[in-house]
Formats: C-alpha cells, sequence, structure tokens
C-alpha cells in the first residue's frame, strides 16, 4: 500500500477531499446547477412578469407603460374579469370533487384487491391514460362530441334522445349542443385529469397497513365504520395531493374550454387573449397572479395537511 | 502484540458534535499496534462516532487524531489505510461476490488477473469459496459477513475496523463468528477495532475494552479489569450484572462507605460460604433455572442481591441460608451512573 | 379480511371508471381507420390502411415529429443532469429551506403551464431572445427536472449511504465511486425518469405554444388541426403515432422500476 503521505497529494483530489470534510459545501456544489437553473430561468421569468402587471397599456397607441400603476388591477377587478375567475374556479372545484369521487373505487380496489399481475395492469391501465397525450385525449372527445358521433349514435340506438334534448334545454349547464355546454366542458376535464386523481390515492391507500383494517374489524367495526374511521382519513390526504394536479390544471388550461364548450371565457383563456391578440400583457400577467394566488393557499393548505408526502 | 508497541490509533481531547449534540466528548485513546480493540457502550454512547472518525467518516470538530503517527483529520476516508466492516455489510448489491471482493483493488488499478487471485484468497481466508459468482442477495447472513470481511482485509489495511459485525446475526452463527474473527486477528495480526454494544462479545474477543457513555470514555482496560475493578457504578452495572451497593448499605456488606460493587458468582451459599472472609445469614426469596447455573435472589440485612447458585444447589424460596463472600469481591467505585 | 373479496358494487365502478379512461382513446384508434375522411361519421362506414400511407408522405408532419423529437432529447438530456443533482442533495440531508428546494422543483409542473408558458414568453420578449429550438427547450426542461428528481429521489432514499461509504473506505475517489457504485444502483430510475420526462416533452403543448414562435411540434401540429380541422384523417394517424411515441417509453420505465425495486429489496 502507499504512503498515507503520497496519496494526499494531487489537486483534484484535494479538491474532493475538502468537498468530503465539508458536507456543507458538498451539498452547495450538487444543489448549485438546478437551482440556478429554476431560479433564475423560472423564477426569474415569473417575478418579471408579475412585475409587469404594475405596468398598463395605453389604449390608444397600444403600447405598455412601463411605469408603476395600480390601473390594471383596478381593470382586473372588472365585472366581466370577475366572472372569468368565478367560472374557472367553480369548474376547477367541481371537475376536483368529481375526480374525487370516481378515483376512489379505481384507487381503492387497486390497492387493496389487486394482486400480482392483476396489481400491475391496474398501475398501467392508470399509469397509460395519465402519461399519454393530453391532446390526444382532447381530440378524441372532439371525436365522441361530434354530431355525427358516437354519443349521437349511442342516443339513437338507446332511444332517448328526447332525454338530452330535455338536459340541454336546462339553464346555465345546457346549451345548444353537448359540445358547446358547460356540461361538456366539464367532462372532458374530468376525463383528462382523473388519472392524477387516482395515483395519489393509490399509493395513500397502499400506505394503510392491512393489520389497521383487520384490527378494526377485531375492534368491531363494520366495513362501513371502517371504511369511514379508519381507510377514508388515512387516504385523505392523498386526495388533497391528487386535487392539486386537477384543479391547477383546469384553473390554467386554456385549450378544453376553447375546443369544447360555449364562448364563455375561462382563466386561461383569459390570459392567453390578452397576451395574444389584446397584447395586453400587464393584463395577463395580472391575470396570471389570480391561479398563482389560489394554488398558493391551495398548496399551504395541502402542506398542512400532509398532501406532500403523498404525492 | 508487537513490541516495542507502535500506536496504531491516537485520539487527543477529540469532539465531535452534530448540532447541539456531544456524540463524543474530550475523548482521549491509545490503541496499540496489533491490539484486538474494543468499544463498548449503549447506543448514543458515541462508540460508533468514534469508529467512524477513525474511518474518515466524520471528521472531528475539535481535538487531535493520529493513524500510525500520521495527522488524520482531514484526510478523506479513501486516503486512509483503514478498511471497515458496516452494520448493514454494505455489499454492493449489484456486483458478484468476487467483484466485491475485489473492488478496492479495482479503483486502485490492480489488474484483473491479479485482483480476482488476491480476491480469491481472502475469501479463503474467510472460509467461503465457491461463491464467487454469486449475488449478495443469494448468501445467507452469515456469508454476507464473511464476504463484508473479506472485502475489508483484501487491501491489507493496517487497522481493520468493524461496526457491530455481528449484531444481524442469530446466536449460533455469532459464537462462532466471534472464534473466527479471533482466528483472524491471531493469523494477520492486525490492529482490529470492534465496536459492540454486547458486553459478552467485549470481554470474550477483547484485548482490550473501552467503555463508552455519554459521548465519553469512562473506563479502558483488559476485559479483567472492567470487569472485576468497574470505577463507576455505571461499567457495574453494564458490564456484567452486578449488585451495586449504596455508600449506606456497602458497610453491613463489609465494605467501606462508598459505591461498591459485589458480583452475583462471588456470592456463595451454604457449605461454600464456608472458608470466605465475610459470612451472613440470608433468605431466599426465589431462584431462576439458568441451565449452567441457578440464578438466585437473596435477601441480606434487608436488601435484595442476586447470587449465582450451581444448578445442582436447588433452594426453596423461604429458607434460611449461610452466604459468604472474599473481602477482595467488594470492589468501591464512583457513584457515576447512567443519567438518561 | 382480503380473501373476503371485494364488494360488486366497487368492482363494477372500478371497472366502469377503467372503461371511462380507455374508450375514448379505442376510439382514437378506430377512426385511424376509418373510410370516411370529411367527418366523424360513426360507427365508420368501412376501414382502410390509406392514410397511414398519407401521412407518412407528408413533409410537415415529419419536420414536426423531428422537430417534436429533438427537442425531447435536449430537454431531458438536461433535466436528467439538473433533476439527478437535485435528488442526490435533497434525498439524505436535511437543511434550512430544503421544504422551499422540493417546492420549488414541483412548482413548475404544480402551476398552471399557461402561466410558465406567459412567464418564459414575456421573459425572452424583454431580453429580445429569437424563439428557436434553444427557447423551446428552456422551458421543456424546466418542468422535466421534477420527474426526473421524482424518480432518482426514490431510489437515492433506498440506496443505503454505507455503500457510498464502504466505497470510500475501500479506497474509490469520489469519480470511482460514482461510477461503480452509484449510477449501477440508480440507473434504471434514472432511465425511467429520463423516459418520462421524453414522453412529458414530446408530448407538451401548452408551454410549447408560447415558446416555440413560428416553430411547428407535433403537438402544435395537431393543436392547429383541433382548432381549424383541415386533414381530419391525417390527424387521427398523427394521434394514434403521439400515442405510440409515449406508449413504449412509459411501458419501459414501468419496468425499469419494478425490477429497480426488486433489486433493491433483495439486497437488504
Amino acid at each position: 500500500m502507499s504512503d498515507l503521505a503520497l496519496r494526499r497529494q494531487g489537486g483534484l483530489s484535494a479538491v474532493i477531499d475538502t468537498l468530503y470534510r465539508r458536507p456543507r459545501i458538498f451539498l452547495a456544489v450538487l444543489l448549485a446547477p438546478p437551482l440556478l437553473w429554476l431560479g433564475v430561468v423560472y423564477l426569474g421569468s415569473l417575478f418579471a412578469l408579475l412585475a409587469q402587471s404594475f405596468f398598463s397599456l395605453d389604449d390608444f397607441s397600444g403600447v405598455i407603460v412601463r411605469e408603476f400603476t395600480l390601473s390594471t388591477w383596478v381593470q382586473l377587478l372588472a365585472p366581466a374579469n370577475m366572472d372569468v375567475i368565478v367560472r374557472t374556479v367553480t369548474m376547477a372545484a367541481l371537475v376536483t370533487v368529481a375526480d374525487g369521487i370516481m378515483a376512489f373505487p379505481i384507487a381503492y380496489y387497486a390497492a387493496r384487491y389487486a394482486r400480482g399481475p392483476m396489481k400491475a395492469a391496474f398501475y398501467l391501465l392508470v399509469m397509460m391514460p395519465l402519461w399519454s397525450s393530453y391532446l390526444v385525449k382532447v381530440y378524441a372527445w372532439k371525436l365522441i362530441l361530434a354530431r355525427e358521433g358516437i354519443y349521437t349514435w349511442v342516443l339513437d340506438k338507446l332511444g332517448i334522445e328526447a332525454l338530452l334534448d330535455w338536459y340541454l334545454s336546462l339553464p346555465v349547464i345546457g346549451g345548444p349542443s353537448l359540445s358547446a355546454s358547460y356540461t361538456g366542458t366539464f367532462i372532458v376535464f374530468c376525463y383528462v385529469w382523473l388519472p392524477y386523481m387516482i395515483l395519489p390515492v393509490q399509493s395513500a391507500l397502499e400506505r394503510v397497513p392491512g393489520n389497521l383494517i383487520e384490527a378494526s374489524a377485531d375492534l368491531g367495526a363494520s366495513p362501513r365504520d371502517t371504511f369511514r374511521h379508519v381507510i377514508l382519513p388515512l387516504a385523505f390526504p392523498g386526495v388533497v395531493a391528487g386535487s392539486i394536479f386537477t384543479f391547477s390544471l383546469t384553473l390554467g388550461d386554456y385549450i378544453i374550454p376553447q375546443i369544447v364548450g360555449g364562448s364563455q371565457y375561462y382563466l386561461g383563456q383569459a390570459v392567453y387573449a390578452q397576451q395574444g391578440t389584446a397584447g395586453n400583457i400587464p393584463l395577463a400577467a395580472a391575470f396570471s397572479v389570480v391561479p398563482i394566488l389560489i394554488m398558493g393557499l391551495y398548496l399551504a393548505f395541502a402542506r398542512k395537511l400532509g398532501a406532500f408526502d403523498a404525492l | 502484540m508487537t513490541s516495542p508497541s507502535t500506536t496504531a490509533v491516537l485520539f487527543q481531547n477529540v469532539t465531535r458534535h452534530f448540532g447541539t449534540v456531544r456524540a463524543v466528548d474530550g475523548v482521549d485513546l491509545k490503541i496499540e499496534q496489533g491490539e484486538f480493540f474494543a468499544m463498548l457502550g449503549p447506543s448514543g454512547s458515541g462508540k460508533t462516532t468514534c469508529l467512524r472518525l477513525i474511518a474518515g467518516f466524520e471528521q472531528p470538530t475539535a481535538g487531535h487524531i493520529e493513524i500510525f503517527n500520521e495527522t488524520a483529520e482531514g484526510l478523506a476516508p479513501n486516503r486512509r489505510d483503514v478498511n471497515t466492516v458496516f452494520q448493514d455489510y454494505a455489499l454492493f448489491p449489484h456486483m458478484t461476490v468476487l467483484d466485491n471482493v475485489a473492488y478496492g483493488l479495482m479503483v486502485r488499478g490492480v489488474s484483473r488477473p491479479d485482483r480476482e487471485r488476491r480476491a480469491r484468497e481472502a475469501l479463503s481466508l474467510v472460509r467461503l469459496e465457491g461463491m464467487d459468482a454469486r449475488r449478495p442477495a443469494q448468501l445467507s447472513g452469515g456469508q454476507r459477513q464473511r464476504v463484508a470481511l473479506a472485502r475489508a482485509l483484501v487491501n491489507r489495511p493496517k487497522v481493520l475496523l468493524l461496526d457491530e459485525p455481528l449484531g444481524a446475526l442469530d446466536l449460533k452463527l455469532r459464537e462462532d463468528m466471534q472464534e473466527e474473527l479471533r482466528r483472524l486477528h491471531k493469523q494477520l495480526g492486525l490492529t482490529f477495532v470492534f465496536v459492540t454494544h454486547d458486553q459478552g462479545e467485549a470481554l470474550s474477543m477483547a484485548d482490550r475494552v473501552a467503555v463508552f457513555n455519554q459521548g465519553r470514555i469512562v473506563q479502558v482496560g483488559t476485559p479483567e479489569d472492567i470487569y472485576q475493578r468497574p470505577t463507576t457504578r455505571f461499567v457495574a452495572e453494564f458490564v456484567g450484572s452486578s449488585n451495586v451497593l449504596t455508600p449506606d448499605e456497602a458497610p453491613r456488606f463489609g465494605g467501606v462507605s462508598h459505591w461498591t460493587s459485589l458480583r452475583p458468582e462471588a456470592i456463595l451459599i451454604g457449605s461454600a460460604a464456608e472458608a470466605m472472609d465475610i459470612r451472613q445469614p440470608a433468605e431466599v426469596v426465589d431462584q431462576q433455572f439458568q441451565g449452567a447455573m441457578r440464578k438466585t435472589l437473596l435477601k441480606i440485612n434487608g436488601r435484595e442481591v442476586w447470587s449465582l447458585a450451581p444448578a445442582a444447589q436447588a433452594l426453596e424460596a423461604g429458607r434460611t441460608v449461610t452466604v459468604g463472600w472474599a473481602q477482595g469481591a467488594l470492589h468501591a467505585m464512583k457513584g457515576e451512573g447512567a443519567h438518561v | 379480511m382480503r380473501s373476503e373479496g371485494s364488494s360488486l358494487l366497487l368492482k363494477l365502478s372500478a371497472l366502469g371508471g377503467l372503461v371511462f379512461l380507455h374508450g375514448p382513446l379505442a376510439i382514437i384508434l378506430l377512426y385511424a381507420f376509418t373510410t370516411e375522411g370529411k367527418s366523424y361519421q360513426f360507427p365508420p362506414p368501412g376501414l382502410t390502411l390509406q392514410w397511414f400511407a398519407v401521412a407518412w408522405n407528408r413533409p410537415d408532419i415529419w419536420a414536426a415529429l423531428t422537430l417534436s423529437v429533438n427537442v425531447a432529447l435536449i430537454a431531458t438530456g438536461l433535466a436528467l443532469v439538473l433533476g439527478t443533482l437535485a435528488a442526490a442533495a435533497l434525498s439524505r440531508t436535511r437543511f434550512w429551506g430544503r421544504d422551499n428546494v422540493s417546492l420549488l422543483l414541483i412548482l413548475p409542473l404544480a402551476l398552471p403551464g399557461i402561466i410558465t408558458g406567459i412567464a418564459l414568453r414575456s421573459a425572452f420578449n424583454l431580453m429580445d431572445l429569437p424563439y428557436s429550438v434553444f427557447t423551446i427547450v428552456l422551458g421543456h426542461a424546466t418542468f422535466c427536472i421534477v420527474v426526473v428528481y421524482n424518480n432518482a429521489v426514490a431510489r437515492f432514499r433506498r440506496l443505503s449511504p454505507s455503500l457510498v461509504e464502504a466505497s470510500f473506505d475501500l479506497g474509490a475517489d469520489a469519480f470511482q465511486t460514482f461510477r461503480h457504485v452509484v449510477l449501477p444502483n440508480i440507473g434504471t430510475a434514472l432511465l425511467a425518469g429520463g423516459m418520462l420526462a421524453f414522453a412529458l416533452s414530446f408530448d407538451e403543448v401548452i408551454v410549447t405554444t408560447f415558446t416555440a414562435g413560428q416553430q411547428t411540434t407535433l403537438p402544435i401540429w395537431m393543436l392547429n388541426e383541433l382548432v381549424r380541422p383541415r386533414d381530419r384523417p391525417v390527424t387521427n394517424v398523427v394521434a394514434v403515432l403521439v400515442m405510440a411515441v409515449t406508449f413504449f417509453p412509459i411501458l419501459a420505465a414501468y419496468w425499469l422500476t419494478r425490477e429497480g425495486e426488486h433489486v433493491a429489496g433483495g439486497s437488504r
């Protein structure tokens, strides 16, 4: 073996020795590239955008006036814009609740009953739609909801077209056709984000130890009681984790309501239109703050409920 | 041991803090070359941190460490002629047994034929042959232990560190490995530093034992020293079982007014007590059959004490007997106990 | 308790959920073969393979596909490096601000994509950065980091810290330890994370519309068709193609991480 003193030399190895001796410096070296990337590229852009919400658009020249003003924020509070916000948040909340209800049986079955190859198949059957193309999924619904498409055909075969006509005649949820109504938008949102809810709920359920359920049964609880008092509370962080996705994704989406839905704007569309056709970056920036604020509150709330462990 | 003796590991007033926790608190230590040295203590007593300070996984907050007369602080673990057998063995799961053992040679640039030959030698040294191509996952606990040993020995380290190496093995295997380690130590003449919380293991294997408590060494000595002449109440209670008498009680047992240790096996019962310096009447409270011995609870002077009686000496509870012990069996010590 | 089995209601609702998830995807597949070229008529009047040939001969689709693959490859490469570094740093150590760092990592995925997109776009404008492959990659890598990070951090946590110590202890330096011990143990997780990042980037449209300028990735090509349908049958074929391109990496990622669990679990 070579001598200790001999092996101590060498420039690079000296650097590594230092790193080993000082774990804090080592940590900083590891963290610097990702933090710089996210800090400069992402946060930098984000703050630059938010700062622009304090500028304003000159209505006549269409030029952005780079002076501090709150006028853009006042503009955001206009009733038409508030309508957009309320509509979007309501939709996001409804989609989240609906996905939570739809996800639970699938997640529960996959976590508690599926075994071996069946479990793998279940997992893949949920993973596939989650990762498969967002646009393809939206496109599928365009095909389904088209006038000459499947849903008309199915309704015709079942002979319940009158029922749909009655449904479409209802205020708010109805419309000229399913693909031009709130209901259509709602269905597509639910469909596209459903896998994002299933997976966290499933992983939360999987972490409920089997003997806890046995203990509950042993202590005399009916399956219904066990579900209510043991399983549901333990799975709840998973539901919250899933809802972060369903909620946030709905808040920011501008493509689905554009393809399937009425003419009313959602938040994403408003941002898109303001920065694009209207060229009003300040108002677009102010609009962007709304989902950030909502998500910020939501994340803080979710963190309190321990949802990050279920991600 | 080689003479004149060389110091293998030297600690001078070494301290290691983790935040506000003083894991190691002013330790002085000298381990001689060729010694089988045990660091014994309860969990959290600082013994493992001391081992990691020798290996280089930790750096001292203050103090000075030397390994074979060379300053060790600031030296990365890969630059020390010290190798470790880890508590969980830390075998590389993606490598075969042979590649695991040859790893240290590979990273030093030893050619493949050479390092495989030496790895096979190391494996035969620990009596594990014909397993070269297996993965760690395919081995039993005892076999993994041997691979870990071979892997650490193949580099011919100056000091071999063993971190609770037998903790994960069952009793029979543990006894076999204790013997095996003694054999390897004699055969190789290396310095072994062994961390354990099992006092029996430390006493039976080591040349010298350091007893740790709360980040400090409370006593260093041969196993006989530690067992028969504990300097503090903590050592008496932690190493073996002992009847610890308070300064008030000790005079009634023939001692002086100090904290005093009286080992159960020193208390003889019945005719065996006749020849002893100190004799007293005692009441038998309870007896537990333990195979080779009968653990007997006696009441002497109103104080309950444990004694070890031969297996043949069955005594029913409530009987009065004569008990006795040698004056030398009473060992006065400092009153420091285990504070939690 | 478990052998008791599930109730019929649970079985049916789970099954119903899966049908709901997969039915629309099956319909896409069916439509790619329809003989009807002008509308979305159901059931298709006949089946044909001709649209695959038509799509094959479309240079605009090839150009979009090439761009998407290039962007996804570069973004994945960047995300692999940055995500692995972050995972190595955060997997074991606890330090002040650690929670904030992990929040920063998931933020690009947790905040609506449109905000990431518009923020990047206005930053590019402020810096007078022309739109290019580079600007698209910048956006994609940002949200791909967390995908790699999630895969890598899980594996790092399962990797016993004593393995790295053992490697140093046996004389290896930091590079040798990374190459011979760390990489083989996290390799499959990185590959899986990389595959998922690739699929995510290949498919991304929301951020891309803001960062692409005049460039057309495959999802942007599709979006244009969705908004103003011109080539319905070709769009159907492209939809199937996109499904196929994302399908295999996801399947591979699943098998890779599965096996990884098996190996790591067996070594304990």
